[in-house]
């Protein structure tokens, strides 16, 4: 036996189904069974976590009660008492075990981060965004049982999409009526069949079969041009991003489709991000429960901030800031490369100027022309920009250029 | 309706539009006239002129889009 990742192999599947089947009964006749899902919770979990290597397993248990203890203590603070620095404090807390983790690779010292197993970034998120809506006062209510069914949700548990508390909460509370849990299943079956496509047909054939082949093309090519460049580099590219996508957005279609199944209506996290017509356009639609977890916890309160403290005075200027804070911190969250904080900056870059652009265009809203033509163009070169960013955080170019 | 108006003056001074209050429906987000910067530079007018305290996770988009809905949560909050 070891560990099984989710949603990566046929057993997984197996065991997923036939631990689902009760679930499904119950829900088609109006139930929800606590203990049962509980228990099928606990097995999952076993089987990824405890399945061989129990270290995983172990850290989770830890990482939970040590979430359970920050989260609970400042709730109970909170009830009486609103310091912004105790808050901050409690935010670090909650973010150490996840920094000891990203440090870990730099540090080559596996000491520090006894935390480590699948998936830690995804639940700090959501014990984050608790912290968070604590202090807003906009979750007052939370009970430990409530809190680890929350950050252990088994269908999202590895990589997302990342609900939020309340909403989630609105969906565990209730049964759906038997019509609305009949179409859930009819569109949960559709994202189950669609993310098989994605990731065992389209996202193999992306990655597993050619970006090899083409990686050993674009390497072999690499000394016979400045930086490497060449086609085989370019074709690289175009792989890795359409791998990129095919499996993380067949992923995703999994872990909302399991919800589904569950009665649970996970949020998407794909929403055909190529075909954005700017970069802006492209973060609503690419890891959109991410980018939009960033949006509201990061750059609008940033925003916000700067704003009531009247700490910026100019609009463009805070913005910009704004902008390269949120992805400064999305580069570091991947990891500590070169190439990681890089493709933040470049993003963060992209924005600053897509939004110069957006400012120029409605000026001399009269000189420019808009029509379908300038909208295909504007996808074209939304979606190269974003390739090459692709390009960037696959970390090729550093095989390419230092090894 | 004198709320309603003095969030349609709001509005038209974030966006620099001044046709925001011909529809007191639209949905500001679905149509791209409030992005985060805006949204942000809304709540914190509406936290001045009306004092009343909107944190920014109580935003929750589906409950402020349109202008009838945000006066609505306004006198909620008040």
């Amino acid at each position: 036996m070891h560990n099984i990742t989710p949603y990566s192999s046929p057993h997984y599947f197996i065991y997923l189904f036939v631990l689902l089947l009760p679930i499904v009964i119950g829900l088609l006749y109006g139930k929800r069974f606590k203990i049962y899902d509980f228990f099928a919770t606990v097995v999952i979990l076993a089987i990824t976590f405890f399945g061989g290597d129990a270290r995983q397993g172990i850290s989770l248990i830890f990482y939970i009660i040590f979430e359970m203890i920050i989260v609970f203590t400042y709730k109970h603070y909170r009830k009486s008492h609103n310091n912004f620095w105790v808050f901050s404090l409690m935010v670090v807390l909650a973010i150490i075990p996840l920094v000891f983790v990203k440090l870990d690779p730099l540090l080559k010292n596996t000491t520090i981060s006894l935390f480590a197993f699948m998936g830690i970034s995804y639940l700090t998120f959501k014990a984050v965004e608790i912290i968070m809506e604590l202090r807003d006062g906009t979750i007052k209510e939370i009970k430990p049982t409530e809190f680890a069914r929350f950050l252990l949700f088994f269908p999202t548990i590895s990589s997302g999409p990342i609900d939020r508390f309340r909403r989630f909460q609105k969906d565990v509370l209730k049964v759906p009526s038997r019509e609305k849990y009949l179409e859930l299943l009819h569109t949960g079956t559709n994202r189950l069949m669609l993310g098989l496509v994605y990731k065992f047909i389209l996202g193999y054939f992306f990655g597993t079969l050619l970006l090899p082949k083409v990686s050993i093309l674009a390497l072999s090519y690499g000394d016979q041009a400045p930086l490497g460049i060449s086609w085989a580099l370019v074709a690289y590219m175009y792989t890795y991003s359409m791998y990129l996508f095919f499996d993380f957005a067949g992923y995703s279609l999994f872990a909302v489709a399991i919800s589904n199944f569950m009665g649970i209506e996970t949020p998407m996290n794909f929403r055909q991000p190529f075909k954005s017509v700017n970069i802006k356009d492209f973060w609503n639609r690419w890891h959109i429960t991410l980018s939009f977890w960033f949006r509201d916890f990061i750059y609008m309160r940033l925003i916000f901030m700067m704003m009531k403290k009247k700490l910026v005075k100019n609009r463009i200027v805070m913005a910009n800031i704004g902008y390269v804070t949120l992805f400064l911190i999305m580069g570091f969250w991947h990891g500590e490369t070169w190439y990681y904080i890089v493709y933040g900056i470049f993003h963060a870059c992209a924005m600053i100027t897509n939004d110069a652009w957006l400012r120029f265009k409605k000026k001399h809203r009269q000189q420019i022309p808009s029509n379908k033509y300038t909208k295909a163009l504007a996808i074209f070169i939304t979606f190269n920009v974003v390739c090459f960013s692709f390009l960037i955080f696959s970390g090729f170019l550093n095989t390419l250029w230092f090894s | 309706m004198e709320k309603t108006d003095k969030i349609v003056d709001i509005l038209k001074d974030v966006t620099g539009l001044d046709n925001i209050g011909d529809n007191l429906d639209q949905d500001l987000f679905a149509t791209g006239i409030l992005d985060s910067m805006a949204t942000v530079e809304v709540l914190v007018t509406l936290q001045d002129q009306f004092g009343i305290a909107v944190p920014v996770s109580e935003f929750n988009r589906s409950q402020w889009s349109t202008i009838n809905k945000i006066s609505d949560r306004v006198t909620e909050l008040e």
